[in-house]
C-alpha cells in the first residue's frame, strides 16, 4: 500500500531528522566558542524543524488520532527507524563534525532529488530542507579542512573520528524494503545511486584535509529495523520523560 | 606635563558636557579611566550573566516535553548565546580582549547576575525563568537602552527586541501549566516558590548600599535606581501571577492605594550576600561547567591559529 | 582563543527595507569567510539581512572626534539638509 509506504517513509527521515538534532542540542552551553554555540544551534533547530514536518506528514498519512509528539515521544527504541549514524553519542568537536558532514555530504543530494518526488509535501520539504543543508555542508566541509589541516592534535582527533565512523555509512545507502517500492514508483529517490557521488565528495575532502580513508571493512546496521545501539535507549529515556512521567497533558 | 594636565581638564570638561546633554560616549571618545574602568565592569558582567545563563535553560532542551517547546526553548538559549556576543562585542570597542574578560570570570574578578546559581529542577522552571527572570532583565534593560555608553545602549536596544519573545514563551507555559492538570498547576506553583525572591534579588541591593550605585548614576550609565527597577517589576507581574491564579510567596504583598504601588515584603538580605559572593546553590558548577567548557574548546580553538598560519595564503584569496 | 587566530571583524547588515549597511556587532572568526557563516548565525535569525559585509576590524580607519572643527563645521553650516529646517503643517508632518 503505497500510503502505508510513504507512512513508513516519511516517519524514517523524521526519526533520522530528529535523533541527530537531539545529539546536536547537546552542544549547548558546551561549544568551543561563542560564535560555535550559535552555528550549531542553527543546524539542530534546522533538524527539529526538519523533523516535524516529516512527522506531521506521516500523522496525515496514517491518521490515526497521533500527532508529532505522538510519534516523538510515545514509541520505544525498536519502533525508532533512524539511521544508527545519528544516535551515536556527540563525541569530542571533532567527532561531532565528522558525522555532520558524512550526513550532510548524503542530504544535499539525497533532499535535491527529493525535491523531484511526485509526492507534493516529501517535494515541498524537501525544497525546505535543501536549501539548509547546503548550508550545513558548506559549514562542516570547512570545519574537515581545518579540522584535519590544523594542528597536530586536531588531526589526530579528526582521522579517530573518521575511523569510528566509517563503518555507520554504508546504512545510509541502504534503502528499506517500502523505500524500495516507492523508488520503484518514482515517488522518492533511490539511496543506492548516491553512493558514488557521496564517496567522490567525501574522498575529496580527505585529500584536502590530508586525511586517510580507512580500509578497514566493517559496517555496522539496523537502525531501519528497530535494531539500535544501546545509546539510543539512553537518549529516548531522557527526550521522552516528560511524556512518560506526565501522560495525556498539554505543555 | 602642563599641556597634558590642561587638556586632560579639558577633555574631562568636555566629557562632563555631554553627559549632561544625555549624548553618547563613543568607543574614541575621551573619558575617565574609572568612566571606562565601570562601563567594561558593567558591559562584561552583563555579558558573563547571558552566557551563564544558558545553562539552567539548556538543562531543559533535551527534556523538553513536545517538539514545539524544544525548538523554542532552544531558539531562545541561541538568542543568550547571541546576546553575550553582542556584549562582549561592546565592551572590546574598549581595547579589552573576550580572552581577558573570560579569564577574570574564571578567577572570580568578575561577577554575572546571581540568578543563575538557582537550580532549575522541573518544566515549571523553564517557564518561570521565562516570565521573572527575563521580566526583570527586560525592566532593567528598557532603561540601560538610555545608558551614556554608544555600544552598551545600541547592544541593549537589539537585546530588547528579542527579549519580549522570551518572556512571552515563559508565561505561556506557565498559563498552559495553570490550565492543566492538578500535578501542572502544583509544578507552576512550586515554580514560582523558587523564583519569585531571586528574581527580587536581581535588581540588587538598596541603592544607598550598593557600591556603584551612585557613580554609575552621575554618569548615566545607570538611569534609574535599584529599588525603582525593583518596584516597576513588582507592579508589573502581580497582576500577572493573579491572571495565572497562582500566589506569590509573600505575605506582606499588598496594594497601596495611596502610593499607587505594591507593598511587598523585606527580601532576605543575608541570602543574596551568600550568593552573590559564591555560596549559593550551584556557584560551583556554574563555574566549572564554563570553565570545562572553554577547556574541552581549547584544542578547536588552537586548531583556528594552527590552520591559519598554514593557510594564510589561501585565506586571502577566500576573502 | 588568542587575538591572532581568531581575529575580530565588524558585522554591517543591508536589512530587506533598507538601502544601506548598518554596523550591528563584531564577532571573532578564523577568516573572512567564517565571518560571514558567523554573522549569518548571529545576525541574519530573523530575517533581517539580505546583505552582510564582514570587515577586519583592524582595517577599520576613522576619523577622530577631535578632527571636527575643519572637518565637519563647514557642513554644519547648511541647515537646509535637515528635515526639521523644513516646518510642514501638522496634517503632513509625519515625513
Amino acid at each position: 500500500m503505497p500510503s502505508n509506504d510513504l507512512f513508513v517513509y516519511s516517519l524514517a527521515l523524521a526519526d533520522d531528522a530528529l535523533i541527530l538534532g537531539q545529539r546536536l542540542t547537546e552542544w549547548v552551553s558546551n561549544a568551543p566558542t561563542l560564535e560555535e554555540e550559535l552555528a550549531l544551534a542553527n543546524v539542530a533547530l534546522d533538524h527539529i524543524g526538519r523533523a516535524r514536518m516529516f512527522y506531521g506528514h506521516a500523522a496525515q498519512l496514517v491518521d490515526d488520532g497521533r500527532g508529532e509528539d505522538d510519534l516523538a515521544f510515545g514509541r520505544d527504541c525498536r519502533e525508532f527507524t533512524n539511521l544508527l549514524i545519528n544516535e551515536l553519542p556527540r563525541g569530542d568537536f571533532a567527532f561531532t563534525m565528522v558525522r555532520q558532514f558524512f550526513v550532510d555530504a548524503f542530504n544535499v543530494p539525497f533532499l535535491t532529488a527529493l525535491v523531484q518526488s511526485r509526492e507534493p509535501t516529501l517535494a515541498a520539504i524537501g525544497a525546505k530542507a535543501v536549501k539548509e543543508s547546503t548550508y550545513h555542508l558548506r559549514r562542516s566541509r570547512d570545519w574537515m579542512l581545518r579540522l584535519g589541516d590544523g594542528s597536530a592534535e586536531s588531526h589526530v582527533r579528526t582521522q579517530r573520528a573518521v575511523d569510528e565512523l566509517w563503518g555507520y555509512t554504508p546504512e545510509l545507502f541502504e534503502p528499506f524494503a517500502a523505500e524500495v517500492r516507492l523508488a520503484q514508483a518514482g515517488l522518492v529517490p533511490d539511496r543506492d545511486a548516491l553512493k558514488t557521488g557521496w564517496r567522490s565528495t567525501v574522498d575529496a575532502a580527505f585529500a584536502e584535509a590530508t586525511l586517510a580513508c580507512p580500509t578497514a571493512a566493517w559496517s555496522v546496521r539496523g537502525g531501519r529495523d528497530g535494531v539500535h545501539t544501546e545509546h539510543l535507549g539512553h537518549l529516548l529515556a531522557q527526550m521522552q520523560f516528560m511524556q512518560r512521567t506526565y501522560p495525556g497533558q498539554q505543555w | 606635563m602642563t599641556t597634558e594636565l590642561i587638556s586632560d581638564s579639558s577633555e574631562q570638561a568636555r566629557f562632563d558636557a555631554r553627559i549632561a546633554a544625555n549624548e553618547r560616549v563613543e568607543p574614541k571618545d575621551w573619558m575617565p579611566d574609572a568612566y571606562r574602568r565601570n562601563v567594561i565592569r558593567q558591559m562584561s558582567q552583563h555579558a558573563h550573566s547571558e552566557v551563564i545563563g544558558m545553562q539552567p535553560e539548556g538543562n531543559w532542551i533535551s527534556r523538553a516535553p513536545t517538539l514545539q517547546r524544544k525548538a523554542i526553548l532552544l531558539a531562545k538559549v541561541q538568542d543568550e548565546a547571541g546576546h553575550g556576543l553582542y556584549l562582549y562585542s561592546a565592551t572590546e570597542t574598549l581595547g579589552v580582549t573576550r580572552e581577558d574578560l573570560v579569564e577574570a570570570l574564571h578567577q572570580g574578578r568578575a561577577k554575572y547576575a546571581s540568578i543563575f546559581n538557582y537550580p532549575s529542577l522541573t518544566w515549571a522552571d523553564v517557564g518561570a525563568i521565562g516570565w521573572l527572570v527575563d521580566g526583570a532583565a527586560i525592566v532593567n534593560q528598557i532603561s540601560l537602552q538610555q545608558t551614556s555608553y554608544g555600544p552598551y545602549a545600541r547592544a541593549m536596544v537589539r537585546i530588547c527586541k528579542e527579549e519580549s519573545f522570551h518572556m512571552r514563551q515563559g508565561y505561556e507555559i506557565m498559563l498552559t501549566l495553570c490550565r492543566g492538570s492538578d500535578a501542572q498547576r502544583a509544578m507552576a506553583q512550586d515554580a514560582l516558590n523558587r523564583w519569585w525572591w531571586p528574581s527580587l534579588m536581581m535588581f540588587g541591593p538598596h541603592d544607598a548600599e550598593s557600591a556603584h550605585s551612585a557613580q554609575s548614576m552621575l554618569w548615566k550609565l545607570k538611569r534609574q535606581s535599584n529599588d525603582d527597577l525593583r518596584q516597576k517589576f513588582i507592579d508589573q507581574t502581580v497582576p500577572q501571577a493573579d491572571f495565572l491564579g497562582i500566589h506569590i510567596p509573600d505575605p506582606q504583598l499588598r496594594w497601596n492605594a495611596t502610593s499607587g504601588h505594591y507593598n511587598f515584603g523585606e527580601i532576605d538580605w543575608s541570602e543574596f550576600q551568600r550568593v552573590i559572593n559564591g555560596d549559593g546553590p550551584c556557584n560551583r558548577e556554574r563555574l566549572s561547567h564554563h570553565v570545562r567548557a572553554h577547556d574541552d574548546g581549547a584544542w578547536v580553538r588552537e586548531t583556528l591559529a594552527a590552520y591559519r598560519a598554514k593557510h594564510s595564503a589561501r585565506s586571502a584569496e577566500h576573502a | 582563543m588568542t587575538t591572532e587566530a581568531m581575529p575580530l571583524f565588524e558585522v554591517f547588515i543591508r536589512s530587506k527595507r533598507g538601502l544601506d549597511h548598518r554596523h550591528v556587532g563584531s564577532l571573532h572568526a578564523q577568516d573572512h569567510r567564517q565571518a560571514l557563516e558567523y554573522a549569518r548565525d548571529t545576525y541574519t535569525r530573523r530575517g533581517e539581512g539580505v546583505s552582510i559585509w564582514v570587515v577586519a576590524s583592524r582595517d577599520i580607519v576613522a576619523s577622530q572626534e577631535s578632527d571636527s572643527a575643519s572637518f565637519y563645521d563647514p557642513l554644519d553650516d547648511k541647515p537646509y539638509r535637515h528635515a526639521t529646517f523644513y516646518k510642514l503643517p501638522d496634517a503632513v508632518d509625519n515625513m
